[in-house]
C-alpha cells in the first residue's frame, strides 16, 4: 500500500503529518517553499508555558521524519486532479502522481505596518513580536537599548475588523505574558505593561504564567487598547489609551514597545488554494469538509487540511490536528484505493 | 477679573510618568499580594460601606497604580475593616492586612 502521499508546508503541522504517514507505510513528499524546515517555530526562541527552547521541539520533529523525502526551497507550479489522484508539478522539476494531498500552510504575521497609528516601520523603538523573539534568540536588535519602560499591545491584526481581521489569534496573550516575562529576566529594572481587551488565558498552565508574571514580576496589566503612539525628540515613545477599569484616559512614557502580530492566512497557501480551487471562508482561513466533526477534510475528495491553514492554532492544538489529518487520509486511502473500479462511487458514498 | 466665559479644570488624565515606583515596591514587600489583584471586582460587590459611600478595593488598588495615591486613601477612608471582602477574593487576597498596609505606606508622607 505505497501510496504517494503530498504535503505541503514544512512547519510543524507538515513535519508532524509527514512523520506520521512515513510510519504508516505510506511514501511521503514534502515540499517547503522556503530554505529551511520549521516555519514559523524556527525564528521563535522559547514557547510557551513552560519556555522550553523551540529548536529543541523542531529537532524533534525533525528527527521524526526518519527518511521522509523532502524538498526545501520547493513550492508548486500546477496542480491537476485526475480521476483518483493528483497530479501535481513541482518548481524544481519533478512530478508527483499523489494519491492524497495534506495543506499545512501555516499562517504569515499580520503587518504591524498597516496600523500606522502604532508607528511601526515609523517609530525607531516599535518592534513586533517576531522581533523581540529574533532578538532573544540572537542577541542583536539596535533598537533594544536597556529600555527602562516596556509596553505589549495585544491584537495588534487581531479583533480588528477594520484591519479585515476580526478573529482572535489565540496565542498573542500567552506570547506577550511570556515574553513580558522574559524583558523582565532581561532588564530586571524595567516596568512592563500590558495592554490588553480581554486576556485570553485558555490553555493548561496558561494561568499560571499570567498569575507568575503578576505576582514574581510584577508586570501591569491594563484594560485598553492602545489607541494612539507618538514619538518624543529624544526617540521615546508616549502611548495613550484608556484604563477601560478605571474608566480614565492614561499615558505613559515608554522606552520600548512591541506589538502583538496576530496570524494571518498564508499568502503562498492562498496561492496554492487558488490552484486546486478550495473553499476559503471569509476569515481567509480554508473551509473544512462539515465544520467541528471533520475538522481534517476540506470539500474536494483526497484533500485534507491541517494547522493554523485552517485558523489560528496554538503549537500542540496544530500537533494534534496534524495527527488527526494522518489518520483521516490513512483512512481515505485505505477505504477508496482497494477498489479502483468503484473509487467514484464510493467518493460519493464516503466522502 | 475677566470672566472669559470657562474656567479651568485641572486634567484628569491618568499619567503612568508619575508612578511611584519606590512607594509601590515598599508595599508589595509588604503586601506582594497587591500584585496579584485582577480587577474582578468581587471585593467592591460584597462591601458594606460600598453600598452607602464611594469606596472599592478593587478602584484603590488601580489608583495605587494609576499614580494617584490620594484618591486611593480617601476612598479606603470609609472601610470598616468587616472582612467580607477577603471572602470573597478569587486570588485569596488577605484583604484586610492589605489596605491596613496601603495606608501604613501611603500616609506616612
Amino acid at each position: 500500500m505505497k501510496n504517494n502521499i503530498l504535503i505541503i508546508g514544512g512547519g510543524p503541522a507538515g513535519l508532524e503529518a509527514s512523520a506520521q504517514l512515513q510510519r504508516m507505510g505510506y511514501n511521503v513528499i514534502l515540499i517547503e517553499k522556503s530554505p529551511r524546515l520549521g516555519g514559523h517555530l524556527a525564528k521563535w526562541d522559547r514557547l510557551f508555558p513552560d519556555g522550553v527552547p523551540a529548536d529543541d521541539v523542531l529537532g524533534g520533529l525533525i528527527k521524526e521524519l526518519n527518511g521522509v523525502k523532502y524538498f526545501t526551497d520547493t513550492d508548486i507550479r500546477a496542480i491537476n486532479r485526475l480521476e483518483k489522484s493528483y497530479n501535481v508539478r513541482l518548481t524544481n522539476g519533478i512530478t508527483v502522481l499523489s494519491d492524497a494531498v495534506l495543506v499545512a500552510s501555516g499562517f504569515d504575521l499580520f503587518d504591524a505596518v498597516r496600523k500606522e497609528e502604532y508607528g511601526y516601520g515609523i517609530y525607531d523603538r516599535v518592534i513586533t513580536n517576531a522581533d523581540l523573539e529574533a532578538w532573544f534568540k540572537t542577541g542583536s536588535d539596535k533598537r533594544i537599548d536597556n529600555p527602562r519602560k516596556i509596553g505589549f499591545v495585544h491584537c495588534v491584526g487581531s479583533r480588528d475588523e477594520k484591519s479585515g481581521c476580526r478573529s482572535c489569534s489565540k496565542v498573542c496573550c500567552a506570547t506577550a505574558v511570556k515574553q513580558a516575562i522574559e524583558v523582565k529576566q532581561a532588564f530586571p529594572e524595567a516596568e512592563v505593561f500590558c495592554f490588553y481587551m480581554d486576556l485570553r488565558l485558555f490553555g493548561r498552565h496558561y494561568e499560571d504564567l499570567y498569575l507568575k508574571a503578576q505576582k514574581e514580576y510584577g508586570i501591569r496589566f491594563i484594560r485598553g487598547r492602545v489607541a494612539e503612539v507618538s514619538e518624543n525628540i529624544d526617540g521615546t515613545l508616549v502611548v495613550k489609551a484608556e484604563d477601560t477599569v478605571a474608566s480614565k484616559p492614561l499615558k505613559a512614557t515608554l522606552d520600548l514597545l512591541v506589538l502583538m502580530s496576530g496570524m494571518r492566512p498564508s499568502a503562498s497557501g492562498k496561492a496554492v488554494g487558488d490552484l486546486l480551487e478550495m473553499t476559503v471562508e471569509e476569515d481567509g482561513y480554508f473551509a473544512v469538509r462539515s465544520g467541528i466533526a471533520a475538522g481534517q477534510r476540506s470539500p474536494l475528495p483526497g484533500l485534507f487540511l491541517a494547522g493554523a491553514a485552517t485558523g489560528p492554532k496554538t503549537l500542540p492544538e496544530t500537533l494534534a490536528d496534524a495527527r488527526a489529518a494522518a489518520v483521516e487520509i490513512d483512512r481515505y486511502l485505505t477505504e477508496i484505493f482497494p477498489d479502483a473500479r468503484n473509487y467514484k462511487q464510493l467518493v460519493r458514498e464516503r466522502w | 477679573m475677566v470672566d472669559f466665559g470657562f474656567g479651568l479644570v485641572p486634567s484628569s488624565r491618568i499619567n503612568l510618568d508619575l508612578f511611584d515606583k519606590e512607594k509601590y515596591e515598599e508595599l508589595a514587600a509588604m503586601e506582594p499580594d497587591v500584585r496579584v489583584c485582577m480587577a474582578c471586582g468581587s471585593c467592591t460587590a460584597v462591601c458594606t460601606a460600598g453600598r452607602l459611600v464611594q469606596t472599592s478595593l478593587r478602584e484603590a488598588i488601580e489608583d495605587l497604580k494609576n499614580a494617584r495615591p490620594e484618591k486611593a486613601l480617601e476612598m479606603l477612608g470609609a472601610c470598616q475593616l468587616c472582612g467580607k471582602c477577603s471572602m470573597v477574593c478569587p486570588r485569596g487576597i488577605n484583604t484586610r492586612h492589605l489596605i491596613l498596609s496601603i495606608t501604613k505606606v501611603y500616609s506616612a508622607g
